[in-house]
């Protein structure tokens, strides 16, 4: 199907209504010779030809399969058993748009249902939608929520120790709104919620690993009348007690560990989950159970009266979208490992990234700074941990992320993260690597 | 169509009638029927003052999802708390048990700058 959607003459008729002869004389106002620039391309080569070309460049990559990797912060890379892809590249689901007409996708809807329903276990909350695009927008969108709920409240409470990156894409959204953004050290029930304050944000666990009990934080935004939003992992919620037990309103996460492979940074699954109360206030879609009128069970859009397509300029949001296929993949993951697998992967990464912490513990010059972590914990170093990495790196182990990539000044803080991809050679290859290159 | 010939109308479609110093607030007959089957309704906290013409609330049927406004100023003194359980009321009986607020006017008069029973039917077409 051509995607322009109109015919010469439709062009025509609207042409002569802007008083224009021509689609070309529509770009006069661009320099001719900036208008259709010669591209200087090389003369066509054969499909062969091209594939020995990309995998040379890929070649190039360090990726996590041919590595000791130990690289985190955001993109976390866990096991991902053959079923999600084979099961998520069948035609019936791989199309490039979510369809939603019932009469024709009742097997997506149920899909998206499965998902959310797994996904609401898993934070603890009633409701789950599907989906965003990333954990980031999803937390800003959490924030936006929270606002409009009442927009009197204008103070946004962030901790200091979140993601760089979710911080950014939070200032960004709030660029150009009426709202103060605070970071507080530390943990949630120390940040300063007033009477003022729209929500208290916290992060389970922090970018620098440290989990917070959360139930004070939530006390604390309760009783100011503030909602307390919870930037999750997934992962570590399939052991320890759930955002939503703990009192949050909001809880958003990464959807990417689950079941999806990095994909160079994206595409990736926003996960926004909330209580009974504030469904209603929750952007996005939501797939609900329904029956048919000879009593059937199926699958529909539900409380899309909230929805973007039909309250427009009044919903709480207008560039939320549905990640299908990324969603998809967590859904066949979740159904694949089940309650007791989850746990187990968890625990795994748990226990891996405790035995490394310890070996690097051991190292002479090198401390552990986190104190309560699952999988991903901040290390400070003796020399540059630039340096560290780049000198691993030549080894084929990626070591963590210096901090530096953030901030400048934090030169000597390495962010380590084990998962159940690094099996205890890699662990000591890791220790025994740091110990030669400080020594 | 019916119209409540006590009520006085916005041209957003709530009714305000004076009832023993309270003005009582819901949506007109013709509102309803526009929206349809109504599944949801979001009021304010008794207690709240908010000005005529702001939002109230917001009412939410199978087809769309309205915002409620203020029809005259003044202190929220109730609630109709049954529109929670049983929201269809206000299609049921939009003037009588499908009622949404009662206000504490802080200024009456803006009571007589609303449509008369009369100038509403003419508006929707009724009359």
């Amino acid at each position: 199907m051509p995607f322009i959607p109109n015919s010469e003459v439709e062009r025509k008729a609207m042409l002569e209504v802007i008083g224009k002869g021509s689609v070309e004389e529509l770009f006069s106002d661009i320099p001719a010779s900036r208008r259709f620039p010669p591209l200087k391309l090389p003369d066509g080569i054969s499909e062969l030809e091209v594939l020995k070309e990309i995998e040379a460049l890929s070649a190039k990559n360090l990726g996590a399969g041919q590595a000791a990797w130990f690289l985190g912060a955001g993109a976390y890379n866990h096991f991902i058993p053959s079923i999600v892809p084979a099961l998520a590249s069948r035609g019936e689901f791989l199309t490039a748009y979510t369809p939603y007409q019932p009469e024709v996708s009742q097997g997506t809807l149920q899909a998206i249902f499965e998902y959310q329903s797994m996904a609401a276990e898993l934070l603890g909350m009633a409701v789950v939608n599907a989906s965003h695009y990333d954990g980031a927008t999803a937390l800003a969108e959490a924030i936006l929520m929270a606002w409009k709920i009442d927009e009197a409240r204008k103070r946004i409470l962030l901790p200091a120790d979140i993601h760089p990156e979710y911080k950014d894409v939070v200032k960004t959204y709030f660029s150009s709104f009426d709202v103060e953004i605070v970071e507080y050290k530390g943990a949630p029930e120390t940040a300063p919620v007033d009477g003022l304050t729209a929500c208290l944000v916290a992060a389970y666990p922090s970018f620098s690993g440290e989990i917070y009990p959360l139930e004070a934080g939530a006390k604390k935004a309760h009783d100011s009348g503030a909602l307390f939003i919870v930037q999750a992992d997934p992962i570590m919620c399939a052991i320890l007690k759930s955002p939503g037990a703990q009192g949050a309103d909001i809880v958003v996460a990464e959807g990417q560990c689950l079941g999806n492979s990095m994909n160079f940074g994206g595409p990736y699954l926003g996960m926004m989950g909330t209580t009974v109360k504030f469904m209603r206030k929750m952007p996005g879609r939501i797939v609900g159970e329904a029956k048919d009128h000879d009593g059937r069970r199926g699958f529909v859009l539900t409380l899309t009266a909230r929805e973007q397509h039909i309250r427009r300029e009044k919903a709480v949001s207008n560039i939320c979208s549905n990640q299908g296929l990324v969603m998809l993949q967590a859904c066949i993951y979740m159904a694949a490992m089940g309650s007791k697998g989850m746990e187990m992967v968890a625990s795994l990464c748990n226990d891996k990234a405790h035995y490394a912490a310890s070996r690097i513990a051991e190292i002479p010059g090198f401390k552990v700074v986190t104190k309560s972590f699952f999988k991903e914990f901040l290390v400070s170093t003796p020399k540059p941990a630039a340096d560290i990495y780049a000198a691993l790196v030549k080894k084929h182990i990626v070591p963590g992320l210096p901090l530096s990539r953030y901030d400048a000044s934090r030169t000597k803080e390495l962010l380590v993260c084990v998962t159940e991809m690094n099996t205890k050679a890699d662990i000591d290859r890791l220790a025994a690597a740091l110990k030669e290159v400080s020594a | 169509m019916s119209i409540d010939t006590k009520a006085k109308y916005a041209e957003s479609h709530e009714f305000a009638r004076l009832e023993s110093g309270l003005v009582v607030v819901g949506i007109s007959d013709h509102a309803q029927a526009e929206l349809g089957d109504i599944v949801f309704i979001e009021l304010p906290a008794v207690g709240k003052t908010i000005a005529k013409g702001q939002t109230f609330g917001t009412v939410e049927s199978v087809k769309a999802a309205s915002d409620l406004y203020m029809p005259v100023s003044g202190t929220i003194a109730a609630v109709n708390e049954a529109l929670q359980a049983d929201p269809a009321l206000i299609n049921k009986e939009p003037y009588a048990a499908g009622w949404m607020l009662k206000i504490q006017p802080s200024n009456i008069a803006e009571l007589d700058a609303l449509m008369s029973a009369q100038d509403y039917a003419k508006a929707i077409g009724e009359a």
